[in-house]
């Protein structure tokens, strides 16, 4: 089954770097033990600070800047995974960094 | 009793001991829940006619499960013909026995349906009434509108947890298994915690008007046997069917004909379930001896103790109190060392009980909870400080919920005011 993985952060941690990600031993654990062969696709995502948001209205592109509601959390990132099913979708995401520390990491089945 | 009865009897019989068995299979056989669920009802509803003409077979559930499965065949088969071609041959493959990819020889799974059954009704990623009603419906075989009566709510509330729970099992692909080795014990637990709440909201009914929510209690008790069979070298699963019939044994002697609440100490101990004592004791016993300790035999440790005790003067406290410091090193909870608080209070005196709650008091975890305020009043009471122990009731009342509870606090308060 394909799963998305939605990373969640706390609003107004720090922004690690991608060198500081790659330095984090739970990171590279994750990517050396959990990655290979279930996650086909995804992206870690620029902070919510450089987000903008588009509703069209009637004739009118309405833009607003950053997310699209307030929130205590942010999507940092995504994943895409093709896992047998939830319970191996749930032991990818309990791998992740982001679920440690505040954060959470969100599994949605993908609409097939 | 006549034919008819005779088979009417064994119809009703055999729905008690077969309906999970055959929903389970039929869920496996073809991955559709309520395609299962129909072809076992119309299986029981066929086995009334048949079983007329031509005699309860040997064995009803093999029966019950070979005409649903046949059912389930038709229904695939009459389905749109490309689809149809494809779900049958799922259906075939799926049928001599699930892939599952994590299967690593270890057979601590039991590949027993109804134990895959129970662990998915379980699942910890449906909601926790979901999990509930699920088991009920599928395993236990209660229609929907009765289990909306056991928890008071609208029928149509019932099924669209039903349909969300089910449709989330599909759509999210929560797996049809018992779960592999290394998530056995978490998800076990998980499971337990159903049974048991599923109880509790049977025993908290407590007042003889409202018996399908005391059903409950027997349709926990019910499940727990049958997962105590399923899972025979799991010492916690006989540990909570111990549990459960040990409490169920006193369950009617904890209200009186007014609706009000007795407390232990003054039940009528001839009026408990002299059999559901001694059975739980037993099962205690055998599972205490594997030597694998766990919260459940520890509680069911600490009701065998209340339960075997002649007289309320008997009760060995200083044992309860022991098995309550054990319980605290699985269930690191407040509410645990309340209760031990009372335990050593009983055995030590008053005031080595009044110290363990002035510390949980310090600590402000439990600072809402009635029944703080209510040990430090009772042990107040028995140490004869009464007028203490009167404002240590008032407090407890301002934060009581439940109207039993609230005569009863009452009731103590006016006698440690008039002492």
């Amino acid at each position: 089954m394909k799963y998305a993985l939605l990373f969640c952060s706390p609003v107004g941690d720090e922004e690690q770097s991608p060198a500081e990600h790659a330095a984090d031993p739970r990171f590279a654990a994750y990517f050396e033990e959990v990655r290979a062969g279930r996650v086909t696709g995804g992206a870690r995502l620029r902070p919510a600070a450089d987000a903008t948001t588009v509703r069209v209205r009637g004739d009118e592109v309405l833009l607003s800047d950053g997310p699209f509601a307030e929130t205590k959390e942010y999507i940092a990132g995504l994943a895409f995974i093709d896992v047998a099913d939830l319970d191996e979708a749930i032991a990818v995401a309990a791998r992740h960094p982001c679920a440690f520390d505040g954060g959470s990491v969100e599994v949605r089945p993908v609409w097939e | 009793m006549n034919a008819t009865d005779k088979v009417e009897a064994a119809v009703a019989a055999a729905f008690r001991e077969e309906w999970g068995q055959v929903v389970a299979t039929l869920i496996r056989v073809t991955g559709d829940w309520d395609l299962a669920e129909e072809c076992a009802q119309d299986a029981f509803a066929q086995a009334l006619d048949r079983w007329r003409r031509d005699g309860v077979p040997r064995r009803p559930g093999a029966w019950l499960t070979t005409t649903a499965r046949n059912r389930a065949l038709d229904v695939l088969r009459r389905q749109a013909v490309g689809a149809a071609k494809l779900r049958e041959a799922a259906v075939l493959a799926r049928d001599e026995g699930p892939y599952d990819p994590e299967y690593d020889g270890d057979d601590s799974g039991v590949q027993d349906d109804r134990l895959r059954l129970i662990f998915t009704c379980c699942h910890p990623a449906l909601p926790i009434e979901a999990r509930v009603a699920l088991t009920l419906r599928t395993l236990a075989g209660l229609t929907t509108p009765e289990i909306a009566r056991a928890f008071l709510v609208p029928e149509a509330t019932m099924a669209q947890r039903l349909v969300r729970a089910k449709r989330k099992i599909r759509n999210a692909g929560i797996p049809y298994r018992v779960p592999p080795a290394h998530l056995l014990p978490e998800r076990t637990t998980g499971v337990l915690g159903v049974l048991y709440l599923l109880f509790n909201e049977g025993y908290a009914a407590s007042s003889g008007a409202d018996l399908v929510r005391t059903d409950l209690c027997a349709e926990a008790i019910r499940l727990a046997r049958l997962l105590a069979r399923l899972m025979p070298d799991e010492p916690e699963a006989l540990g909570l069917l111990a549990l459960l019939l040990l409490h169920d044994a006193r369950r009617h002697t904890r209200v009186d004909d007014a609706g009000d609440l007795v407390t232990l100490e003054d039940q009528d101990r001839a009026a408990w379930d002299r059999a559901e004592i001694d059975e739980g004791a037993a099962l205690l016993e055998t599972t205490l001896r594997r030597g694998r300790p766990g919260p459940y035999q520890i509680q069911a440790a600490i009701a065998a103790c209340h339960t075997t005790a002649a007289t309320a003067d008997d009760t060995d406290w200083a044992d309860i109190a022991a098995l309550y410091g054990e319980l605290t090193r699985f269930v690191p909870s407040a509410v645990v060392r309340l209760n031990r608080a009372v335990a050593v209070g009983m055995s030590e005196g008053p005031d080595a009980g009044l110290a363990l709650v002035g510390e949980l008091e310090q600590e402000g975890d439990l600072a809402d909870y009635h029944l703080l305020p209510a040990t430090r009043a009772d042990l107040l009471r028995r140490s004869g400080r009464t007028s203490e122990a009167a404002a240590a009731y008032e407090r407890a009342l301002e934060l009581v919920e439940n109207d039993a509870e609230r005569r009863f606090l009452e009731k103590r308060l006016a006698e440690c005011r008039s002492a």
